[in-house]
């Protein structure tokens, strides 16, 4: 299993104490589009961020890859995040000083596994099948949002990650970016066999993915 | 490493103006710093110099006074036994011995001080009270009967010597230096002849080779130099008669503790620069403490424009911050981008600093600055010295390190969470 949560816990504490999430158990296989969907505050999202170890109180188990991260440094978190998991949020969050060949080439710098040069003819390769490589050089802001939101895509695969998140991908785009970026989604699930874990509250979206992990009141239904 | 740098110097150049507001406020400082302190320390040294060039380090000398054991406590000591009556010997109106004012074996005592090696040199003094005679008036003045070429080297006695040769002194028999102020009194010019009365009566004349000048205007209007030759010739005194031995020491911090050895060792009196001076030193440490408060102060000021740039900065950048640290950045790396954003800033604002402070030293090193007081000063005194430069720059980093410190610490801290679910 790529990513496991047994038995997950979650409390907000402000203003008064809610339990968020209640014992939630759930599992990726390799290769795996997942979906979770639910109405807003149902715990869909909070869940999200738990599995993708930036948010780390909670109660449970969660193993990445089978590694348990519950009582990992933040140091290790961090290099989990890097080198095992990417992210697509609602929005695209690049960094606006950096060119798009730049931004997509962060984390691979980062895990300095590769040289610059092959990190960034990987990067060059993504923003290519992804069919943005002519914008590879421009300004992360002087592109379109459907744009921005490919390379973001671009950028959460430049490490070849176990599994793929995203928050709301589609959440911010017109029905014809949604569908671009849901086909990209696909093709890095049966071409690439990466995992794909997508948060989203769009029925359509959802109901095309592999699975659909329904959530209630922070439970998990079906 | 260099991920990080290239990070930092990206987000620097997105942000560039306010960057070099930065800088510009760091270079200021600097500059002020290392002008500032070149410009006082530049004077203090002048100052100093007016006493330090000209003053001996240890002064020995014999000073005419009542002796301590009178003939009668010699024949009958003093008895505080009180068991037996006791006795007292009580002389009034004691008088000293009639007694030259002269060191007593001064060529044996300056043979022992010139192979001591703390002692760097040792020039003989003889010091002669004149009357110098103008028509039917007459003009008290003291002659320092010196051997020039060492005053030349030890005691820069070149350097007041407005007009006139040192080696016309040196060389020349019946020549003499008149102060500046006391020349112009007797009107003397370069070539004439003055002539001089001793105090006990013998009259001479002497040939004026020069004048001198010290900016102190009491003593230009009575000290004259001449050969100590000539002053012995003058005073009927023989070729060993020196009524001081002025000693210059290698290191000026031993002065009182030599001058106490040398009072025992040598059964006379010795003065240090430090007690003769005391008031000069407490200048010098005030003029200090001031520049480098000003100083500090000024650096501080700048420290807190690199805190507010970096705090504003970071409020700007936290989506940037909340991908990092999404992406596999941790609080470390991000606190080091915002470091390095601030001691970039440092360096940057610090070099610039130098190069404008050794340029306003140099402005300030040619404004002409003419005083009578001063006749070999012509510009504004500096101090170039290695030592502010680099105090200013580790300041400067110390300052800019410790404003990035905060702002970097906080955008660590930063919860991605937070920020990426907020909108």
């Amino acid at each position: 299993m790529v990513l496991e949560v047994e038995k997950v816990n979650k409390y907000f504490h402000d203003p008064v104490t809610i339990q968020v999430l209640k014992d939630v158990s759930l599992s990726v296989a390799q290769g795996e589009f997942v979906s979770i969907t639910g109405k807003s505050g149902c715990g869909k999202s909070t869940l999200l961020y738990i599995l993708s170890t930036m948010d780390t109180d909670y109660e449970g188990e969660l193993r990445i890859d089978g590694e348990a991260t519950r009582m990992a440094t933040p140091a290790r978190l961090a290099a989990i995040r890097n080198e095992k998991i990417g992210f697509v949020f609602q929005f695209h969050y690049l960094l606006t000083e950096f060119s798009v060949l730049h931004n997509v080439m962060l984390p691979g710098l980062k895990l300095g596994k590769k040289s610059k040069a092959e990190v960034e003819h990987r990067a060059m390769e993504l923003l290519r099948e992804l069919e943005i490589g002519d914008h590879a050089l421009k300004g992360a802001n002087q592109i379109s949002g459907g744009q921005k939101q490919r390379v973001a895509i671009a950028r959460a695969m430049i490490n070849d990650p176990h599994i793929i998140m995203g928050d709301e991908p589609t959440g911010n785009l017109d029905s014809r970016n949604s569908e671009i970026v849901f086909e990209i989604f696909q093709r890095i699930a049966q071409e690439h066999k990466r995992s794909l874990l997508v948060v989203t509250h769009d029925e359509d979206f959802a109901k095309r993915t592999d699975r659909i992990i329904e959530m209630d009141d922070g439970r998990v239904v079906s | 490493m260099r991920l990080l740098i290239d990070i930092a110097v990206t987000l620097l150049r997105a942000k560039l103006r306010q960057s070099i507001i930065a800088a510009v406020g760091v270079m200021f400082s600097i500059a002020m710093f290392v002008t500032l302190l070149g410009f006082m320390n530049g004077l203090n040294q002048l100052l100093d110099g007016l006493i330090l060039n000209r003053t001996p380090h240890v002064r020995l000398y014999n000073e005419l006074k009542v002796s301590d054991l009178q003939p009668i406590d010699l024949v009958h000591p003093m008895d505080t036994n009180t068991t037996n009556g006791g006795s007292y010997n009580m002389i009034r109106s004691v008088k000293p011995k009639d007694e030259l004012p002269r060191l007593r074996n001064a060529t044996a005592i300056m043979e022992a001080l010139e192979k001591d090696d703390r002692v760097m040199s040792v020039s003989p003094r003889l010091v002669a009270q004149v009357l110098f005679n103008i028509g039917t008036t007459d003009l008290t003045g003291v002659v320092n009967g010196v051997e020039v070429m060492k005053e030349v080297q030890y005691y820069k006695f070149q350097d007041y010597l407005v007009k006139g040769d040192p080696y016309d002194l040196a060389s020349g028999n019946n020549t003499i230096v008149l102060g500046k102020g006391l020349a112009d009194l007797m009107e003397a010019k370069v070539g004439d002849l003055v002539q001089v009365t001793t105090a006990t009566g013998d009259r001479s004349m002497l040939r004026v080779v020069g004048y001198f000048q010290t900016g102190v205007a009491d003593y230009d209007k009575v000290q004259c130099y001449a050969n100590i030759k000539t002053v012995q010739k003058l005073l009927a005194r023989p070729g060993s008669y020196y009524t001081d031995i002025n000693v210059k020491l290698h290191d000026l911090t031993n002065a009182p503790t030599l001058a106490r050895e040398f009072a025992s060792r040598f059964g006379v009196q010795a003065v240090d620069i430090q007690t003769a001076n005391a008031q000069f030193e407490t200048g010098s440490d005030v003029r200090n403490i001031i520049s480098y408060a000003v100083g500090v102060v000024l650096l501080v000021v700048a420290g807190f424009g690199i805190y507010n740039i970096l705090n504003m900065m970071i409020y700007e950048k936290l989506d940037a911050i909340a991908i990092l640290k999404a992406t596999g950045f941790n609080g470390s790396d991000v606190q080091r981008i915002f470091l390095l954003l601030s001691i970039i800033i440092g360096v940057v604002g610090g070099l610039g600093g130098l190069v404008f402070g050794f340029t306003l030293q140099k402005v300030i090193d040619n404004i002409p600055f003419n005083t009578e007081a001063l006749p070999t000063v012509k510009t504004y005194p500096i101090d170039y010295s290695l030592e502010y430069y680099v105090i200013a720059v580790s300041f400067a980093l110390l300052t800019t390190w410790v404003a990035g410190w905060f702002p970097a610490r906080k955008a660590s801290q930063v919860d991605p969470v937070e920020i990426i679910r907020g909108k």
